[in-house]
């Protein structure tokens, strides 16, 4: 066994560090580290400053601009990333749909979508979820009927994020009824200037609306908008659903919340003079979830260790899922317990772009609700914690 | 011999709250409520004063209807399945309470009537940024010169400071920062020159505010009691205080029990009803006993509070509850919002907002690692 880096591989990561050091915008930097959020303008900045140094795709083949790199080097690259508190690029456009449209696209399709997509063109969003239908993705019912030269399309889908700054969304719709579920489902781009679509922003209990309702009303889409063969969509989401799955433990993430938590707890008063730092019982859930990150992060070593010698993504990846997320949300705990009273005023906006008022409570503190609040996702969405549970209890252990 | 059924009295408090509750406080109407100028209903508050609710915290000799411990949890229990966020607990249990313990007569003669006939509204502004949960941690200074104390420093987390004309405004007369004795609590007038507010409303919906005192003069007649002696006061009317909102935690707890068992029941994902799938059975059954075990340290730190048991026994049996009541918190909050799934998350439906409540009251007066070790010390 050896888990250390080759002298290319060391060398790389130097590179990385050095390029988000001096690339990644310190105005971005500093409302990352403020828990402010990023506006779409500056994420897709940022997305191009990536392209402009090649490394927007770094899960692509080199033949449609991506990176080419191996397992390691991704990694190396999404650790430094994630320790620097830079945004990985939105993955709908990036992680989702192009893995797709490379797979089972036409030419003509790839050309059209996949140039646009790495230089961050176009905001790509998601449309899978539907309001009747969460976990049983398959049970979908928007539904596109064939007329002429196009579909026509009418539903809705839900927990669309950040679908009102989206140019495109895809979609798994149903094209035949008659037949077993999964095999009456296809997969389908439509452009959201479309007449008949309209987006109802959720707003989530941390006072943002990230998500969105659409709703399609004899929404007319052209039929070579369609991917693949008709009544296959299903097998070219599962495909996508794998891709969401790796590289979602968020390790480095962990890795920069831990540091920012024992700083933190550094300099909150205990209320006795001393620190929390010092204090017992705060001090042990640290060390808690400070070694569940060290599992988690050697979890995905070895997972990725099994990619780099060409095997796939196996259910195994389910494992980084669950521990990722919960360790996710512990680490929201740890900051609501520091914060204290400071994370009591729910004032939403003061960390929205551009806000101008008076802020409530010391530093980010009042955030430390918001995002634990927020952050209750991460165990619901990209297929459930349940339901990554049922896929090891079936495809792993065979019960 | 052990009885744990309502008196009749308390059968009928509970009773009278539950009718108001379904006249009045439906989830629509809280939201309008909270998004009021006053972030509570002024209405409401007169509709309690003259059912006789303000009066449940006191004692007989202060005019009240008798300050049993239990008659407030029952009451907070069915305030907290709907989510009140009038100021009851700010102005009536702790404001009130402070002031019942440590109050001159003619203090209490003067503010006690007030507040149970529902026309003074108080906040009690003890915490300050760095004291964290210790009572006994205070920096804002009070100095005397003459007939007049001048008061300097800023206090946090002050439940209903935005809506109170008098604040109970806890300084330190002498001592070192978090020495027990030099502690007074004075009672100043929100709109004096000097007191400055900032207000917002909590993640409960309750309004609380930030207040800062810059050179603030009051009469020294406007001190609670005499120099240097509020702390115990101040901690029985914090105690009170905790175990009223665990109380209202537990009928929160309730609600969110109720209404995800219900959603399981409707819920349908592969064909089924999701409450038929075992693993979530469980879990469910998990939250019951998390429900159930609350209610029951709520109802035994009532009874002692309630009883002859000393004053130790009586705080660390608030302690107890209150730690445990915040490891249930977390379990019914999260598998709450976890079992309805993504609708769970969403500002449209109520469960979420339980779910908020539940963790505010999880870090009001003290969280559940505070309460634990404040348990494991006395």
């Amino acid at each position: 066994m050896n888990a250390d880096f080759t002298a290319e591989e060391l060398q790389f990561e130097n590179e990385v560090r050095e390029f988000l050091q001096n690339d990644f915008p310190a105005e971005y930097r500093e409302k990352v580290d403020a828990g402010i959020r990023l506006s779409k303008d500056e994420l897709v900045h940022w997305q191009k400053i990536l392209y402009k140094k090649g490394w927007a795709a770094s899960n692509w083949p080199v033949e449609h601009g991506g990176t080419g790199w191996s397992a390691t080097e991704k990694h190396i690259f999404a650790t430094e990333m994630g320790l620097i508190g830079a945004p990985e690029p939105v993955p709908f456009g990036m992680k989702m749909v192009a893995p797709v449209l490379m797979a089972y696209g036409s030419d003509e399709q790839k050309q059209r979508f996949l140039p646009d997509i790495l230089q961050s063109n176009v905001w790509w969003c998601q449309g899978y979820s539907e309001p009747n239908s969460g976990s049983d993705l398959a049970s979908l019912k928007t539904s596109a009927v064939r007329d002429g030269d196009e579909y026509v399309v009418n539903g809705s889908k839900t927990w669309n994020t950040y679908g009102q700054y989206a140019d495109w969304i895809f979609c798994l719709v149903r094209t035949d009824t008659s037949v077993k579920k999964q095999e009456g489902i296809s997969f389908m781009l439509i452009d959201m200037k479309t007449p008949g679509i309209t987006l109802k922003p959720i707003v989530l209990l941390d006072g943002h609306a990230e998500v969105n309702e659409v709703f399609f009303d004899e929404v007319r889409v052209p039929a070579n908008n369609l991917i693949g063969e008709e009544n296959k969509g299903w097998t070219y989401a599962k495909v996508l659903l794998t891709h969401e799955r790796t590289n979602i433990s968020g390790v480095p993430r962990g890795k920069r919340r831990l540091a920012a938590l024992k700083r933190l707890a550094g300099n909150t008063d205990d209320g006795f003079g001393g620190t929390m730092l010092e204090n017992s019982a705060f001090k042990t859930k640290l060390a808690e979830v400070d070694i569940e990150l060290q599992a988690l992060e050697y979890s995905e070593l070895r997972t990725l260790a099994a990619l780099s010698v060409g095997k796939a993504p196996g259910p195994e990846s389910s494992i980084l899922k669950i521990v990722g997320t919960e360790l996710a949300q512990e680490m929201d705990e740890l900051f609501v317990d520091l914060a204290g009273y400071n994370c009591l005023p729910f004032v939403p906006e003061q960390f929205e772009d551009g806000f101008q008022g008076e802020a409530v409570g010391p530093g980010n503190s009042a955030a430390a609700a918001l995002s634990y609040f927020n952050n209750r996702k991460l165990s619901i969405f990209g297929g459930s914690n349940e339901i990554q549970r049922n896929i090891i209890s079936k495809a792993v252990l065979g019960l | 011999m052990w009885i744990f059924s309502n008196t009749e009295e308390q059968q009928m408090l509970q009773e009278s709250v539950q009718k108001f509750v379904y006249k009045s406080y439906d989830f629509d109407t809280r939201n309008q409520i909270i998004a009021s100028e006053k972030g509570f209903s002024q209405e409401n508050w007169d509709l309690f004063a003259e059912l006789g609710w303000l009066t449940v915290p006191f004692k007989e000799d202060d005019g009240g209807f008798g300050g049993s411990a239990v008659d407030l949890a029952v009451m907070m229990e069915e305030f907290g399945k709907a989510m009140l966020v009038e100021p009851f607990i700010a102005t009536a249990v702790l404001a009130g309470g402070v002031i019942s313990e440590q109050g001159s007569a003619e203090q209490k003669a003067e503010l006690l009537p007030k507040i149970m006939e529902g026309s003074l509204q108080l906040a009690c502004a003890y915490a300050e940024q760095g004291s964290r949960f210790n009572l006994a941690n205070i920096k804002t200074s009070a100095v005397v010169e003459g007939d007049t104390v001048v008061l300097n420093g800023s206090k946090t987390a002050v439940l209903n400071g935005s809506n109170a004309e008098i604040l109970l405004v806890a300084a330190r007369e002498s001592g070192a920062a978090t020495d027990s004795e030099g502690i007074s609590v004075f009672l100043v007038e929100a709109a004096s020159a000097g007191v400055s507010i900032q207000s917002f409303a909590n993640v409960d919906g309750k309004k609380s505010a930030e207040i800062s005192l810059k050179d603030v003069s009051v009469p020294v007649s406007q001190r609670l009691g005499t120099s240097g002696s509020a702390l115990q006061a101040l901690q029985d009317g914090v105690d009170r205080a905790t175990l009223a909102v665990s109380a209202e935690a537990v009928g929160a707890m309730e609600s969110l029990l109720h209404k995800t068992v219900e959603y399981s029941k409707t819920r349908k994902q592969f064909g089924t009803a999701i409450g038929t799938f075992q693993a979530l059975q469980h879990r469910m059954a998990d939250m019951f006993i998390e429900c159930q075990l609350a209610r029951s340290i709520v109802i035994m730190a009532a009874m002692k509070l309630d009883g002859g048991e000393s004053a130790l026994e009586k705080t660390k049996s608030v302690s107890a509850a209150k730690s445990r009541i915040g490891r249930a918190i977390q379990k019914v909050g999260q598998e709450a919002i976890q079992i309805h799934g993504g609708i769970g998350m969403t500002e449209e439906l109520d469960v979420g907002h339980l779910f908020k409540s539940v963790t505010a009251a999880e870090i009001m007066f003290g969280n559940t690692d505070y309460h634990t070790q404040r348990f494991a010390s006395l």
